[in-house]
């Protein structure tokens, strides 16, 4: 669908150049007050409003960053490539990280940073309303060898990120309050009040970004634990995952073992670890 | 009330939709409501929060599912995926019947997540009643079908609005969510006497009544769901209720959604047309004072 012009109207021509006004007039009925193509721009007006607002209320934060109008423009370009395939609303910002990896003409000086800013969101989305499951017990982990595989909560989300942008995002966070419902009914979209943002200097990040207690909370882990989580994720033997994690690791064979201990006892204290999910 | 086989039965009175600012009220206060209705696309996830927070409700409450994505307009069969969800949360919720809207709004896979009017013929009547049909069996329980408000009319309409409705839930075998609101802003923007539409639809087969708030602009009226009821509807809505008996009625109230106790207020006043012998027992309630209409501009 052709995006709305710069005063919010529907465009006068088609993609291939032809009169909207004579293709509108072939379909629909004018009446007394209103002509053909008017009637039609009322809902290509709603369309842009609604997918547009769908996808910012997924990004508030790099809306903070970017501003109103060129995170306006960049979530156009990415709705005009990644049309809604789903039959939820939820799932349209879904692939906006990745598309942003090939679009850095948004923010050519802060490309890395709003790329870890949109990381960070969508993981939020997913870490919110993800599946889980039922957590292993102690009693689980007493038969655990090299070749066992452990698995993850669905929700649980990982991170590597050059920025700190948890603080960047926990503040618009604060500043926002999320509206997660969906009507048939026509909306408005809302707009951000303008706010300060903490400042942001280049220094790797690893997050786990969880549920807990129907909350999501961003826990900041050591390079080594991310490795391994994220080794078991991709369905790595434990033995191997360990080996993975500790790969060109600076640390001692005692703080390796300390770490490993430490690592399970947060993960297992969280609930992340978890019966193999019905597929 | 009379409860039909479209309502699987049900003697539902006045309720309102479940809404997240009314959360920390309805857990708090726990009001006396008679249902509640849910977006079910809002439950269609895996986990999390809304769901551990509709469970709650369900303890306490009666639920009755809405949706807004099953596109019974739509050309493509309904998506399994979709379905199965969707039939995943109605075991969960026990909702006694589930609507949607009789409209299209998905072409090749892509959705519009807008509720599109649809040209009047009886191609679509076939098409439409098969898919209502498909949903139905697929989900065990009855469905209604929602008429939209539209903004638009197309040249190849064969009908009326009202007369494809009942060609479509005649051949689908299914129930009417009739939206009284949806009527009036439709009739406003086409120019038809939304009273034909009320009196010419198959009263035996409405399983429930929508009411709601709507804008009016200078050349035509959008159905906001951010206002009370306005005087037109009720005047359809006690129309509607001659007509039906005394039918499961919810007021929509989606945007600028104002306190718990404004909203059930605003709902029930449908209880005096339902029930003449009702009197509210809420503070500040004024059932049956009028609500103008405004004009924005």
């Amino acid at each position: 669908m052709r995006p709305l012009t710069s005063d919010f109207l529907m465009q006068t021509t088609t993609a291939d150049g032809s009169s909207t006004h004579e293709l509108a007039q072939s379909y629909i009925k004018p009446n007394d007050r209103l002509e053909s193509f008017e009637r039609l721009e009322i809902y290509n007006r709603q369309y842009w409003f609604r997918v547009i607002g769908a996808v910012a209320e997924d990004y508030p934060g790099l809306q903070a960053v970017l501003g109103d109008k060129p995170f306006d423009r960049l979530v156009l370009e990415y709705l005009k490539e990644n049309p809604s395939t789903s039959f939820t609303l939820r799932n349209l910002g879904s692939k906006l990280p990745q598309w942003l990896e090939g679009h850095p003409e948004f923010a050519p000086n802060r490309h890395d940073l709003i790329l870890d800013v949109a990381r960070l969101e969508w993981a939020y989305v997913e870490a919110f309303d993800g599946g889980s499951v039922p957590a292993l017990l102690g009693s689980d982990f007493s038969s655990l060898g090299a070749e066992s595989l452990l698995f993850l909560q669905p929700h649980l989300q990982l991170l590597s990120l050059k920025y700190p942008v948890d603080e960047l995002v926990l503040a618009v966070h604060r500043e926002t309050s999320p509206s997660d419902m969906m009507s048939n009914a026509v909306s408005e979209r809302k707009q951000l009040h303008k706010m300060r943002l903490p400042k942001m200097r280049r220094s790797s990040v690893y997050l786990a970004v969880h549920r807990y207690e129907n909350s999501v909370y961003y826990r900041r882990i050591d390079r080594e634990a991310f490795r391994l989580f994220a080794a078991l994720q991709r369905g790595t033997p434990l033995g191997l995952a360990l080996e993975e994690a500790f790969l060109e690791s600076v640390l001692s064979a005692e703080d390796q073992a300390a770490t490993i201990q430490q690592c399970f006892a947060h993960a297992s204290e969280l609930g992340w670890f978890c019966k193999q999910r019905d597929e | 009330m009379p409860p039909n086989r479209f309502n699987g039965f049900c003697d539902y009175g006045v309720g309102i939709g479940l809404r997240v600012p009314h959360y920390d009220h309805i857990f708090a206060e726990k009001p006396v409501v008679d249902w509640f209705e849910i977006i079910s696309e809002n439950y269609m996830i895996d986990g999390g929060r809304a769901l551990y927070t509709l469970d709650q409700i369900l303890d306490r409450y009666r639920v009755v599912q809405h949706g807004v994505s099953m596109y019974f307009g739509s050309a493509q069969p309904a998506d399994r995926e979709h379905l199965k969800r969707l039939k995943a949360l109605t075991r969960r919720t026990k909702t006694p019947w589930l609507s949607d809207h009789l409209c299209w709004g998905s072409v090749d896979g892509r959705y519009t997540h807008d509720l599109l009017p649809m040209p009047y013929t009886f191609e679509a009547v076939r098409a439409t009643a098969s898919r209502i049909r498909e949903v139905q069996d697929f989900l065990e329980i009855p469905i209604a079908a929602e008429n939209v408000s539209s903004y638009a009319e197309f040249h190849q309409s064969e009908m009326t609005e009202w007369e494809f409705l009942n060609e479509v839930v005649e051949a689908a075998d299914c129930g009417i969510l009739l939206d009284v609101n949806n009527i009036y802003v439709s009739s406003q923007n086409h120019g038809f006497d939304p009273f034909d539409y009320v009196n010419n639809i198959p009263a035996e087969r409405v399983a429930q009544i929508h009411i709601a708030g709507h804008s009016k602009f200078e050349k035509y009226i959008l159905d906001t769901h951010d206002h009370p009821v306005l005087d037109p509807v009720w005047r359809l809505y006690a129309r509607a209720i001659e007509r039906t008996g005394p039918t499961a009625t919810l007021l929509e109230w989606d945007d600028n959604i104002p306190s718990f106790q404004e909203v059930h207020t605003e709902a029930l006043k449908a209880m005096q047309y339902l029930d003449p012998s009702f009197t509210s027992n809420i503070p500040g309630d004024s059932v049956g004072a009028p609500t103008l209409e405004v004009v924005q501009s």
